[in-house]
């Protein structure tokens, strides 16, 4: 059981930020994000896409502004979940009891959940009969690839996952690439690879076709394409691979209680308390009137957030306002030496 | 300002009044008008406004698209050759009349 004064749900641009504020104040805080790495939505989503509309940084990428955060939260050492995701919350005694898919324990004041628009999981296939083989031989992600050796495998997408894996499982697998369209939206040049592995027979490329159906008794057997028209085909398949990207879904933050508008949660504008005390919500995922999914108003949000668990995390100090230019106290905790 | 019309994959019609700027998406989302997602706001990162133009006339009509909605769209739940991300089609009085299709779901 780890205790803390905070537990951030989110490491994007506003939970980073936010740890800082608490960082600065004086409060403890450890991060938990479902992704294998920090920067949320910014490193997931769009990491070499320039943001022009951070104040004072006239351009940035997603990654260079999740490399500057995290390096602003340096001198604290705050630990992060990487990974996980939180899947309990209880109430005891005025602590909220936090339990991870992982089995890790927090026993914290406050929670901050700044999830964006909930944990990143891959876009299965639409077709039911997928469901049943989901996880043994339809699979959205590749853990061990000797698997595949000398199996039939077939591969659906366009992007870079879905033709790094044909290349690379086509030396030893029989591989079928099946996208939507002719063009493909993964590098320039694993785009040429598919081509020359095409053209020499090492693969089968099908565009233009999506799945249909899946087929097998007890163990799958083959995958049934369709294209717009109405043509269909079968194809033997001991692997069905989808590589559809990534959607965004709530998840576990349904079931805990706060009151939700759609999929954000509502909080008042002065601390960004939800209907839950102790339960902080930050960034995309809240709403109030005038919200906007802007990053700046993230760190807005996660600078009274964080005076707001202060008060739950120590009830018998009071908060002191203090500039990082002027307070010792801050230089200190920044390690900063003059 | 131009009359759309949502139509829900169970059937179900909607028809709004969308200012011009603003986008088919938004004119869901203001107008509460289910079927379209819109998680990342409109930024073409999601796929989650995705939305079928079945009139042939009207799909070759609309702006065409541009570089990444196809590359995105590669993402939506069940894309097809008509398929358009909303969040992309900004509304202008030569919109007038449009009709668009909602997929079963978008995540």
């Amino acid at each position: 059981m780890i205790k803390t004064d905070v537990v951030i749900i989110g490491a994007g641009p506003t939970g980073l930020f936010c740890a800082h504020q608490l960082g600065i104040i004086g409060l403890k805080c450890e991060i938990v994000d479902n992704l294998d790495k920090i920067g949320g939505q910014c490193i997931e989503l769009y990491p070499e896409k320039p943001i022009y509309d951070i104040p004072a940084v006239p351009k940035c990428t997603g990654e260079e502004l999740t490399n500057n955060l995290i390096e602003q939260i340096k001198p604290f050492n705050f630990n992060f979940h990487l990974s996980d995701r939180v899947q309990e919350l209880k109430n005891e005694n005025n602590k909220w009891l936090v339990k991870t898919l992982n089995g890790k324990e927090f026993e914290t004041p406050n929670i901050v959940i700044a999830g964006g628009v909930g944990s990143f999981e891959p876009r299965k296939f639409p077709t039911k009969s997928a469901e049943k083989y989901d996880g043994k031989s339809v699979l959205y992600s590749i853990k061990d690839k000797t698997i595949f050796k000398d199996k039939s495998v077939v591969i659906f997408g366009g992007g870079d996952s879905a033709l790094d894996w044909a290349i690379e499982l086509s030396n030893s697998s029989k591989v079928t690439l099946v996208h939507r369209r002719d063009e493909f939206r993964g590098a320039p040049a694993s785009v040429q690879k598919i081509k020359e592995l095409s053209d020499n027979k090492t693969i089968d490329l099908i565009t233009k076709y999506s799945i249909k159906d899946v087929k097998g008794n007890g163990s799958l057997e083959s995958v049934e394409i369709k294209s717009e028209s109405g043509e269909s085909k079968v194809i033997k398949a001991d692997y069905v691979l989808g590589f559809f990207g990534l959607i965004m879904q709530l998840g576990p933050i349904a079931e805990w209680g706060l009151n939700l508008d759609k999929k954000t949660i509502p909080v008042n504008t002065e601390n960004f308390e939800t209907n839950k005390k102790g339960i902080f919500a930050i960034g995309d995922i809240c709403t109030y009137p005038g919200k906007l999914k802007l990053i700046l108003s993230g760190f807005h949000e996660g600078a009274l957030a964080a005076r707001g668990c202060f008060k739950y995390a120590r009830p018998d100090e009071k908060y002191r306002f203090e500039f990082t230019t002027a307070s010792s106290t801050i230089k200190d905790r920044l390690g900063v030496k003059e | 300002m131009a009359k759309i019309k949502y139509i829900e994959f169970n059937g179900t019609e909607h028809e709004a009044d969308v200012a011009n700027g603003l986008s088919v998406m938004e004119g869901a989302i203001q107008n509460d008008i289910p079927g379209i997602d819109a998680d990342c706001g409109g930024g073409m990162s999601c796929a989650t406004c995705h939305v079928y133009i079945n009139d042939d006339e009207w799909f070759r009509k609309l702006p065409e698209k541009e570089m990444g909605e196809d590359d995105m769209l590669d993402q939506a739940f069940e894309p097809k050759s008509n398929s358009r991300l909303s969040c992309q089609l900004i509304v202008s009085d030569d919109l007038d009349g449009l009709t668009v299709h909602m997929p079963e779901k978008q995540v």
